[in-house]
């Protein structure tokens, strides 16, 4: 496989609804912009564009099928090739990943992956209905089908395992939403305390409406190309920031659709197959894991998402990154609930399985020259979510993973202040960063790891 | 008194039928592009599907709650069982067996849903438990009936509880559901 640039992106404005336009001109907007920021124009990048992968989550949102090929003939890419990727939540990030696939084959010079969502065309309990349909029809759904209630679940037991509090769930919201105050492209930004988000309206206890990503219509699309392909975007006049962002590591993990079902494994498969090399190496850590075991504890029970380990496990082996903490400057997570960016950490390496908590309020995934309100122990390491998440950002869901791209892109070029209009979320000298694309109860999930060359 | 931002009347899709909107009555090259300035006309529609789902392999679990009785699957060659149907085995690939599960087991998780999706909405609030069960290695997703929703307590893990069963089967996995083992 050959090295995959990721040269430009776009976001359109997340809202909780853009009546104004229909999902191939909404699409149309983060496209242009991508175009416009290669300092292209229109023409020439769609003679040099191979083709192109579509993402977008539901067919029932828009009551459309094969919505892909009307955003593809809307941005004036037939006859190129492209198709659609879905994949629940995670249907953004796997677009990017068949993008760079695409390229690293060799079957593309450049590829663009664009994905929307309009989810504003149902009222929203309609809406949490469509996405219930994304579990087991015949067995979970008709008990009550309510992702917000099955993420509630996890948090019960992480809290009763581990000794999780709310307030730490809270600390997420509060981080997410304090970014959002300095990203003209968050759809919800405002500046909250703790307390406000524990006196929200309870949706599933104990997560509050402010524990919760909201609904949104949007688009996102980044441009991948090869070494070729950005020769021929520079011969036909584009000016490609360097340095380059290189795209180091792909991962992509699953897990059994009816969160029943997940198995509980020992404690030998757990360091065999899913333990990551850092933990491995650590005797201290071996030995907290092999305690967590003697006290019950099994894996991934319902606490902890092994899609997601599995992704970033084999991400990080292709990046060679060995432990993630230290050698990542920012990721971009799937914050569909404050929860789920607690139990990611864990997944992710950030921290042992168990101690999502207290890393949340640590102060170690925060930002260092933002002031949050909050009375933070450790200084920052690795900053999670310096857009503002899902929680702020929004999630129309064939759109989420493409914007993670896009800002993991603006942070590798060092150009936040440029899109952004402010630097306040500019990491400074970010080199390596991931992003992570999360679906279902944790049923498919995609880990890409960019860096900046040079 | 009420924040003035958070007082709303309730926003419904009622509404009167609407059959024709403004538009220039002359067409030039001015009310032409005036057309770039006009509000998007938002359409409502009905949509309505009758499915016919089959239940498969997996319907003697259905057939077995409207008989009161709860139904798992195990693999022959290691035993695993499972609390849900499952056809084949996940590690080896094998058809599972039937086994008839106890009727009792623990809370290993829950959440009280004070909202859900449109379906559930007038259920709300309601209690969504996974069981575990006494020789079963996966759980059970069902709801805890019994219980006062609005007193959630982390208590509730590992409480002991009791199936119950629909008399009037709808033949969904709901025929079934819990309650406390003490009050039960």
């Amino acid at each position: 496989m050959r090295p995959v640039y990721a040269v430009s992106g776009g976001v359109s404005k997340f809202a909780k609804a853009r009546p104004d336009k229909t999902f191939q001109a909404v699409i149309k907007e983060a496209y242009d912009y991508a175009i416009a920021d290669l300092g292209l124009e229109f023409r020439p990048f769609t003679e040099l564009v191979d083709g192109s992968v579509a993402s977008y989550f539901s067919d029932h949102f828009a009551r459309q099928l094969m919505a892909g090929i009307m955003a593809q003939d809307y941005l004036g890419l037939c006859p190129k090739p492209s198709h659609r990727v879905e994949g629940g939540g995670a249907t953004g990030g796997i677009c990017f990943q068949e993008a760079w696939k695409a390229v690293a084959s060799g079957y593309m010079d450049i590829c663009v992956a664009y994905g929307f969502e309009t989810m504003s065309h149902v009222e929203t309990w309609k809406g949490n209905e469509f996405i219930a349909l994304a579990s087991d029809v015949s067995f979970d759904y008709p008990v009550g089908g309510f992702y917000s209630g099955y993420y509630a679940m996890m948090v019960t037991r992480h809290m009763k395992e581990f000794g999780t509090t709310v307030e730490q769930l809270a600390h997420v919201s509060v981080k997410n939403y304090t970014h959002a105050l300095y990203n003209p492209y968050a759809q919800k930004s405002q500046r909250i305390s703790i307390q406000d988000v524990r006196n929200a309206p309870m949706v599933a206890w104990p997560l509050t409406r402010l524990d919760i990503c909201v609904m949104s219509d949007g688009a996102a699309a980044t441009i991948l190309a090869s070494e070729e392909g950005i020769k021929k975007l520079e011969q036909a006049g584009a000016q490609v920031t360097r340095p380059l962002v290189k795209v180091s590591g792909i991962g992509r993990g699953t897990d059994a659709m009816r969160m029943a079902d997940r198995p509980h494994q020992s404690y030998d498969d757990f360091m065999r197959y899913n333990a990551l090399p850092h933990e491995v190496n650590s005797d201290e850590t071996r030995a907290y894991y092999k305690r967590l075991w003697d006290k019950g504890f099994r894996y991934p029970g319902v606490h902890s998402f092994r899609a997601g380990r599995m992704a970033g496990k084999e991400a990080c082996k292709m990046a060679q990154v060995n432990d993630p903490l230290k050698e990542l400057d920012f990721i971009e997570l799937h914050d569909a609930y404050t929860s789920s960016e607690i139990q990611t950490y864990e997944d992710m390496g950030l921290c042992r399985y168990g101690e999502g908590g207290p890393f949340a309020a640590s102060g170690k995934a925060f930002m260092p020259d933002v002031e949050y309100g909050l009375n933070l122990p450790e200084k920052p390491i690795c900053p999670v979510n310096p857009s503002g998440g899902l929680i702020a950002c929004g999630h129309p869901v064939g759109a989420t993973g493409l914007m993670q791209a896009v800002f993991a892109i603006w942070q590798l070029q060092g150009t936040i202040e440029k899109h952004f209009k402010s630097p306040m979320l500019q990491v400074k000298n970010a080199r390596r960063g991931a992003i992570h694309s999360h679906a279902g109860t944790g049923t498919y999930v995609t880990v890409s790891i960019l860096e900046r060359e040079g | 008194m009420a924040n003035e931002n958070e007082t709303k009347m309730e926003e419904t899709l009622e509404g009167t039928t609407l059959f024709n909107v403004p538009f220039p009555k002359r067409l030039d090259v001015q009310t032409l592009a005036f057309l770039k300035q006009m509000s998007p006309i938002i359409v409502k529609y009905p949509y309505q599907i009758n499915y016919l789902h089959s239940y498969g392999q997996d319907s003697p679990f259905f057939a077995g709650l409207a008989n009161k009785v709860f139904l798992g699957c195990r693999d022959a060659e290691t035993g695993y069982t499972y609390a849900n149907p499952r056809g084949h085995d996940m590690v080896t690939g094998q058809e599972t067996e039937w086994v008839r599960l106890p009727d009792e087991g623990h809370v290993h998780a829950f959440t009280v849903c004070h909202f859900g999706s449109e379906a559930f909405l007038p259920q709300c609030p309601f209690v969504l438990i996974l069981v575990e069960f006494e020789g079963a290695n996966t759980l059970f997703l069902s709801r805890l009936m019994g219980v006062d929703p609005n007193q959630a307590s982390l208590d509730w893990i590992g409480m002991k509880v009791k199936a119950r069963y629909l008399r009037n089967s709808k033949f969904q996995p709901t025929d079934v559901y819990f309650v406390p083992a003490e009050s039960a």
